[in-house]
């Protein structure tokens, strides 16, 4: 699967995911600057992106610990999401998101 | 100002590295004083997940990041080290007779031949929100702590977040501000139910306003705010008038002042070497989080692997004239006799 995903100063690249990984792990290995200060663990609000509208949708809700800890992001939109709490799968193939400013 | 402490070893971060390195330069006689930027120990783990369960601690099969803290404070404790929370380590000058000098944020001089970098990703700081010229109304109309809250008797305050700061300043400051307003980008917290409750409670009453949006701008001139542009899909945007902003979106972690120690960073992390952990300055040991070498992984249990290692070198450097006894706790009464168990 794909994910198109676009850097803080406006740059987007497509990076292949992998099934059962974290977005903001592909995200992380493909060089993008995200700090995912806590490893992935839905305790920090360091790994936060805006999922393009259409994409959003198809997600799996937000849980309650992942909107509790965007409490904790900056310029949060109603397209957030932390992107640990996001997991490829085939169905995701093309997911666009955006890195949140830090 | 007091007097420079003198002592074995200054460490960076009272995180669990930090806090096992007490533990490892104890049996060897080497006192310890601990400087951290939190006002507690435990760094990421008390921070970021106390109660977050951990499950690669070896012979702890699933320990939270509280439990795990203090059982590492537990196990440093017949070694006694002094603790200086709350202030960030700010500057490292090397004196005449080899020795360092760690300084902080408040003044506290560390004098040691040894000092331990452990400060994982670097010093917590309060997270800046993205809004353009915000760095110039900071200390003036915007603050993201409340040290002093006379400071903000008869202003007309707007608070932002949604934790328990958010909360709990947001009903301490109302009875002394001439107007409060609570902003958050929903209708829902992650505090405390009777923070909430209470919070409620002051909007229901006229005491305070609630306003479920976000900050998109700021207004003012010369540092002074006089206003704020809101702006929530309903809504859209508006103006908001206010003199003081206290954002409260929790912290986030920079490196810091360990960027001018001069040391040889990689990507800010310390290269050292994996016999000593030593950074290319010697007498600076880094381990834990904070370092880099081939095949390093950043897990607790490395880390505590790297302070062991580090405490042997470290003391050589500060009893450069006695030998190095390896002992088992296990079975050596000296070392039980420090530990208060003989």
């Amino acid at each position: 699967m794909k994910i198109v995903a676009t850097d803080r100063k406006g740059a987007t690249r497509e990076v292949e995911g992998r099934d059962g990984w974290s977005v903001m792990e592909i995200l992380r290995d493909a060089g993008f600057d995200i700090a995912a200060e806590c490893g992935g663990a839905c305790a920090c609000a360091t790994c936060h992106v805006y999922v393009t509208d259409g994409w959003f949708e198809k997600l799996p809700a937000r849980s309650d610990a992942e909107l509790d800890m965007l409490d904790m992001a900056l310029a949060v939109e109603p397209n957030s999401r932390l992107s640990c709490q996001i997991t490829c799968s085939p169905e995701l193939d093309g997911i666009a998101v955006t890195v949140a400013p830090e | 100002m007091s007097s420079p402490i003198e002592t074995d070893v200054a460490i960076i971060g009272a995180g669990p590295i930090g806090l096992f390195a007490v533990f490892e330069l104890g049996l060897l006689d080497l006192k310890c004083h601990l400087i951290d930027i939190l006002d507690r120990p435990g760094g990421q783990c008390t921070e970021l997940y106390p109660e977050k369960p951990i499950y690669d601690i070896p012979g702890l099969p699933i320990v939270t990041g509280q439990e795990l803290t203090d059982r590492l404070l537990e196990q440093a404790k017949p070694f006694n080290p002094t603790f200086h929370l709350s202030q960030m380590a700010s500057a490292l000058t090397k004196l005449d007779d080899d020795r360092w000098k760690l300084t902080t944020d408040v003044g506290t001089e560390i004098i040691a031949p040894v000092v331990v970098i452990a400060a994982g990703g670097g010093s917590f700081v309060p997270k800046r929100p993205p809004i353009a010229g915000i760095e110039s109304y900071e200390g003036k109309s915007v603050h993201y702590a409340v040290r002093k809250m006379e400071q903000f008797r008869g202003k007309n305050i707007l608070i932002a977040g949604g934790g328990d700061s958010a909360l709990d300043w947001t009903i301490n400051l109302a009875p002394i501000a001439a107007k409060l307003t609570l902003v958050h980008h929903r209708d829902g917290f992650r505090a405390a139910q009777h923070s909430v409750n209470q919070m409620r409670e002051l909007a229901a009453h006229g005491k305070i306003n609630f306003e479920i949006a976000s900050v998109k701008a700021l207004h003012g001139s010369d540092g002074q705010l006089s206003a704020v542009t809101l702006a929530n899909p309903e809504k859209k945007e508006w103006e908001h008038a206010c003199d003081t902003f206290i954002p409260f979106f929790g912290l986030t972690i920079k490196l810091g002042p360990i960027a001018d120690f001069g040391l040889n960073l990689t990507e800010n992390l310390v290269a050292v070497d994996t016999a000593k952990f030593e950074s290319t300055t010697p007498g600076i040991f880094a381990i834990g989080d904070i370092n880099t070498y081939a095949g390093k992984l950043k897990l607790i249990l490395s880390g505590f692997h790297e302070a062991a290692l580090m405490a042997q070198a470290a003391f050589h450097i500060v009893k450069p004239n006695e030998k190095l006894r390896f002992q088992y706790t296990t079975s050596s009464s000296s070392l039980q006799k420090k530990l208060g168990v003989a």
